[in-house]
């Protein structure tokens, strides 16, 4: 027997989940509902989120674009001041299943199920997102590239919740860029996906942020290629150093969709390309 | 609106759109139990103990190999398959035990209260391993002298071609429910073969054929995986069923599926020609090794069918081919589209590639130069026929295409800029033999009947299954045009042994073309029968229709058909399939004709390499093929579209990689089939060169395309890439593979 | 749990556990048997229904987020105004097995619905989600984009 929770309100969430914090918080369901009919019909208490008024709410806060929990990647894909401001999280979020997933998968869901290969993560890394962290004791901030611990693991302490994602507005002279490499053309799990932000002053690349998925136990920020994309004006030899440090700074996994000999390819020229596509010079 | 070459909508459609159509899981007979299987977690493993716990769901019931009425063996074409593991077990997710119980979560509880013990043994998984175990089965066919011929050629070529696993994924996946009517056994589900698993029922159980009836429900798709397997699926049901009294449902979700039901053959095969300067074939040696995993199913017909194609559709004095199909520790391989011909024409497509670099000609011109023409002998003997069109499929997508100039194009950009090369394009020429292998036919001799009904309509019987391909709207064309009757005066018995004669499985392409036949023959003698009554016994005025017969002006059919059954009675005819007395066959031997006729294509794939990431996207692809007179153009296209994507699937996507004989790619997450985005534009053109022995002139269609796509990818990879893709799926982890080992053109030059 | 929603117009009241799946409650307990099950993990769209008008597979939809929604199936659809997309869906050959066909029609109509004469390119997106194994998608698309038949 299950025990389901439907709370009315963030409040009343944040309590039952604090009441027992093995509950299991749904959202979109996507991943969740995967599991074997036997495991399903054996969870203890699940507590709802979508029915939390207001936990979808995109706004602007002025300092930052935020993101509710449960705001849908349908949603964020259709949102026209992140089509305009953050295209990489729309081309992500355009990125993730097909139209059905994309109706119900939720951006909080997406971070706190911490796959190595999500869709939104490289992305969230690249444009310098906060994760607002809920629970009864009160709201806190965790920087996102401190938010994925290990493998599957993120920063939560137990009884806390994604409240929200929060991204800061872009600075003039930026440009960011995503490119997912699937296991096909559409409704695919990722065998890397690379975001890039960078801030481009007089033709040189005066400040980068660069994301990964699939290339390490959990998405992580490349800051060796970071660091190798501040340098002269963005030229073919830059884009290639940035793709060289990419590839060097992880160690990829053999598994079902792909090799690690081919990930590590394929980050090395992506990076390289998007780094040629940011410069203008591709 | 339903003649023969129109496309009337077909009479399932509407059902299915609207949900209506019954499928196996959506019916739900009264006291439906379910139920679940217990499976091998070991490639090779003595099961030493097992052990069930009836206290987790007390009504429900367990069923092992010691438990069986009869045999322990599923009937197909032997009984080496056996039912449930009895100490041995010889693949990941063989059945060692069944369980059912009175809801599906309870029979998911009872399966996990079964304990099973386990001494692993030494598994083989490799075809280079698997030399070491005796053969499923092998054989040898040739002509001419190929030692001789090999030693005068102006050049050799030797070449080693690999093809993988290949998962049907019909949609539907694997479901039948049986249960005892008195003392009859019943099973109904999603099949192709009502009489295959008919046989296997009789066999497993021990029950004369009366007391045995099987029915096919709706079936969502096959593609040759609900030829053998259904037979396992249909005697479990039945077992479980037998020991709970109630009827019992297997509904296999996909993850069990993939692991459990049968798949494409992996092969290897090399080729060693000799042409002359000009690249006409001098001789050819070829070795084929098929993987066809822990147990028999149908691999000797597979491998006869590989064997007879291996030369593809190429005039050559002297032939060789060697055959075999080997043993692993992996799921028994089985029947799919195409049934050994996808991967020899792969192997000798690919060759015939290396042989116009190695003489210094495009693809298109070395194929041409051998195609096989009206007149011209396969390496069996047999001489082909008139509707023989393998230059005419090259011809007309060259025309289509402009084949020849993309091609050298892109050879030409590859060679002055490299980096820039990402667009390439690929001819793939093919052949398909339609309807079953060598004697087949003959020694079925299937038949289908026909009965007037009281209302004078006529009600055809045959036991063949609409798993999408559309003989529902098929059959009653060709039964309407070959009588001449109004659409309404034929109706078609379900597929139900209880109610149709065996006419043979629904596979080998032989549906529309044997099938279909004899319901020409007997809708014919139908009309036949009804107006020369009605000429002995009226008077009036008579004319002659479309067929040649004589009707009397201003009487239907059914009115006339009324009047003969209150007058002289009913009709009932059953004819059975005599293949032409030419088509000889020496099964021993391997000579003479396996194939009454063939069909042709031709496909040209347009496509691009990323430059980056090596994936490759397919954007055009024109397939010509010529299958005789085409019955329904939509239904017949339609095998065509769907068919070669199918194979830009095996080509490019599909793939099961495995661990200790585990399939890695154990759901559709991993298993990947294209969707619409990773499918390019299909245009299909038909050539008609209509062939006696077929209704109308019609030949097979269903596994033409499948034959198709595989190589034409390859080559257009080559020509964008100069990568030389000898193995699929060209994945580009594979491509990077043969990057970083310089396996390409250039580095062959 | 006993949920309240609306099916295809209906009201009804849906019983189980909180995790069942949509699918098995419109199948089971409605029997509505349009809607087909084709790999149980959101990957083949063959149980795709309409939630409030927007395209969801049901397999991976709690029945404890049911309550209140209004549910659109196959069945539905084929009772609506959009007869006409579904007979030349037929005849244009987007259907052979119709294991696929539920779904794709599903997502097809909500498609439709605001945009009534999509691209290929728009339909294709829109049916990303879809797998079918039969008709590679010629006869689908043709039909979506209200293309002619073919000559």
């Amino acid at each position: 027997m299950t025990a389901a929770l439907s709370p009315r309100s963030l409040a009343e969430a944040l309590r039952w989940f604090g009441d027992e914090p093995s509950s299991k918080l749904v959202a979109g369901c996507t991943d969740l509902m995967v599991a074997d009919t036997l495991r399903r019909s054996e969870m203890p208490r699940v507590i709802d989120l979508l029915s939390v008024p207001g936990l979808a709410d995109v706004h602007d806060t002025g300092a930052f674009l935020e993101m509710g929990a449960t705001a849908t990647f349908a949603a964020l894909g259709q949102n026209a001041v992140i089509r305009q401001c953050f295209p990489a999280l729309s081309d992500a979020a355009r990125a993730v299943g097909g139209w059905q997933i994309q109706a119900r998968a939720t951006i909080g869901g997406n971070i706190a199920n911490a796959s190595p290969a999500g869709d939104s993560p490289p992305v969230l890394l690249a444009l310098d997102a906060t994760v607002v962290a809920a629970s009864t004791a009160g709201e806190r901030e965790i920087p996102y590239d401190q938010f994925h611990v290990a493998y599957r693991k993120t920063a939560l302490r137990p009884g806390e919740l994604v409240r929200a994602v929060r991204l800061p507005w872009p600075v003039p002279g930026s440009r960011q860029a995503f490119r997912k490499v699937g296991t096909r053309a559409a409704q695919a799990i990722s065998k890397i996906a690379v975001a890039m932000s960078v801030r481009i002053e007089a033709g040189r690349i005066v400040e980068a942020r660069i994301g990964a998925g699939s290339v390490a136990a959990t998405p992580i920020r490349l800051r060796a290629a970071e660091t190798a994309a501040i340098a002269n004006a963005v030229s073919e030899a830059l884009a290639t150093a940035v793709g060289k440090a990419a590839a060097s700074e992880v160690r990829p996994i053999d598994d079902v969709r792909s090799t690690a000999e081919y990930r590590s390819f394929a980050l090395e020229r992506v990076a390289r390309r998007l780094v040629l596509e940011l410069g203008g010079l591709s | 609106m339903n003649g023969i070459g129109s496309s009337p909508p077909r009479p399932d459609g509407w059902a299915k759109v609207s949900g209506a159509a019954l499928y196996a899981d959506d019916l739900e007979p009264s006291g439906l139990w379910f139920g679940a299987t217990v499976r091998s977690p070991h490639a090779h493993a003595v099961v030493s103990s097992i052990r069930y716990d009836p206290s987790v769901v007390p009504e429900a019931v367990f069923v092992t190999a010691g438990d069986l009425p009869a045999v322990n063996g599923i009937q197909l074409l032997d009984d080496s398959w056996p039912i449930l593991a009895d100490r041995l077990t010889r693949h990941v997710g063989e059945p060692v035990a069944l369980v059912a119980a009175p809801s599906r979560l309870d029979a998911l509880r009872a399966a996990r209260a079964v304990s099973v013990e386990y001494e692993t043994q030494t598994a083989v998984f490799s075809l280079e391993d698997a030399e070491t175990l005796p053969p499923h089965s092998s054989l040898s066919l040739g002509c001419g002298d190929v030692d001789r011929a090999l030693a005068s050629a102006a050049s050799i070529l030797d070449g080693e071609y690999r093809t993988g696993h290949q998962e049907h994924i019909y949609i539907e996946c694997q479901t039948m429910t049986a249960w005892f009517d008195g003392e009859t056994v019943v099973a109904e589900g999603s099949m192709q073969c009502p009489y295959y698993i008919h046989k296997a029922l009789v066999h497993a159980f021990g029950l004369p054929a009366e007391r045995v009836r099987v029915l096919a429900n709706t079936v969502g798709g096959g593609f040759g995986g609900k030829e053998d397997f259904p037979s396992a699926l249909a005697i479990h049901a039945a077992l479980l069923a037998r020991a709970c009294g109630h009827p019992v449902r297997l509904a296999y979700d996909r993850h069990e599926d993939i692991v459990a039901t049968t798949k494409r053959h992996p092969a290897r095969v090399r080729i060693v020609s000799g042409v002359d300067r000009q690249g006409a074939l001098l001789g050819l040696d070829i070795d084929i090794v098929l993987d066809g995993g822990a147990y028999n199913t149908l691999s000797p017909v597979v491998l006869s069918r590989a064997a007879l194609h291996a030369a593809g559709p190429y005039r050559c004095p002297n032939v060789r081919v060697q055959a075999r199909a080997l043993r692993t520790h992996t799921a028994p391989n089985g029947a799919f589209r195409g049934f050994g011909a996808p991967q020899v024409q792969f192997a000798i497509e690919r060759h015939m590639d290396g042989i116009a670099r190695a003489v210094g000609c495009d693809p298109f011109e070395i194929r041409l130069r051998n195609a096989l023409e009206p007149g011209d002998r396969l390496p069996t003997g047999q001489v082909l026929d008139a509707s023989t069109a393998a230059r005419a499929c090259l011809e007309e997508v060259e025309r289509r295409t402009g084949f020849r100039k993309l091609w050298r194009e892109a050879e030409d950009r590859r060679r002055t800029d490299p980096a820039a090369a990402c667009r390439g394009v690929g001819l793939s020429l093919f052949f398909h033999g339609a309807g079953f292998t060598g004697n087949g036919e003959r020694n079925m001799q299937s038949p289908v009947g026909a009965r007037l009904l009281d209302d004078g309509r006529i009600e055809v019987l045959t036991a063949m299954t609409d798993m999408g391909q559309g003989c529902v709207a098929i059959f009653p064309q060709i039964a309407i045009a070959a009588g001449g009757f109004e659409p309404d005066d034929v109706v078609f018995a379900p597929p139900d042994t209880a109610l149709v004669p065996d006419s043979g499985p629904t596979v080998a392409s032989r549906t529309t073309m044997i099938v279909g036949g004899l319901i020409a023959q007997v809708a014919s003698e139908m009309a036949e029968r009804v107006f020369s009554w009605w000429r002995s016994s009226h008077s009036g005025v008579w004319m002659t229709d479309e067929n040649g017969r004589l009707r009397p002006l201003g009487v239907t059919f059914r009115e006339a058909a009324r009047k003969y059954r209150q007058e002289v009675g009913g009709i009932e005819i059953t004819r059975r399939n005599q293949p032409p007395a030419w088509q000889e066959f020496d099964d021993s031997a391997y000579r003479g004709a396996a194939y009454p006729t063939f069909s042709w294509g031709a496909d040209v794939v347009e496509l691009e390499v990323d430059r980056d990431t090596l994936a490759v996207m397919p954007t055009r692809v024109t397939s010509v093929c010529e299958v005789g007179r085409v019955i329904h153009p939509v239904l017949c296209a339609g095998q065509i579209e769907g068919g070669t994507l199918q194979a830009l699937g095996y080509a490019l996507l599909e793939e099961v990689k495995m661990e200790h004989g585990r399939y890695l790619n154990d759901r559709l997450a991993t298993y990947i089939i294209p969707t619409i985005q990773d499918t390019p534009p299909i245009a299909v053109h038909l050539l008609e060169r209509p062939w006696e022995g077929g209704p109308f002139g019609a030949k097979g269609v269903g596994e033409l395309p499948m034959d198709g796509g595989a190589p034409a990818v390859a080559q257009a990879i080559e020509n964008a890439s100069g990568l030389i893709p000898n193995e699929i799926p060209a994945t580009p982890e594979r491509l990077l593979g043969w990057q970083r080992s310089g396996r390409c053109v250039e580095a062959a030059r | 749990m006993n949920i309240e929603c609306t099916v295809n117009g209906r009201s009804v009241s849906l019983a189980g556990e909180p995790m069942d799946r949509l699918l098995d409650l419109l199948r089971w307990q409605l029997s509505l048997t349009g809607t087909k099950e084709g790999c149980g993990e959101g990957e083949c769209g063959a149980c795709t229904v309409l939630m409030d008008g927007a395209p969801v597979v049901s397999c991976l939809v709690p029945l404890m987020q049911c309550a209140g929604r209004s549910i659109e199936t196959v069945e539905g659809v084929a009772m609506g105004p959009q007869r006409e997309f579904l007979e030349r869906f037929v005849a244009l050959g987007g259907v052979q097995c119709g294991a696929c066909t539920p779904g794709v029609v599903v997502t097809a109509c909500a498609l439709l619905r605001s945009n009534p004469k999509p691209t290929r390119e728009e339909a294709a997106r829109a049916l990303a989600g879809n797998l079918c194994r039969c008709t590679g998608y010629e006869g689908i698309l043709r039909a979506v984009c209200d293309e002619e038949p073919r000559p």
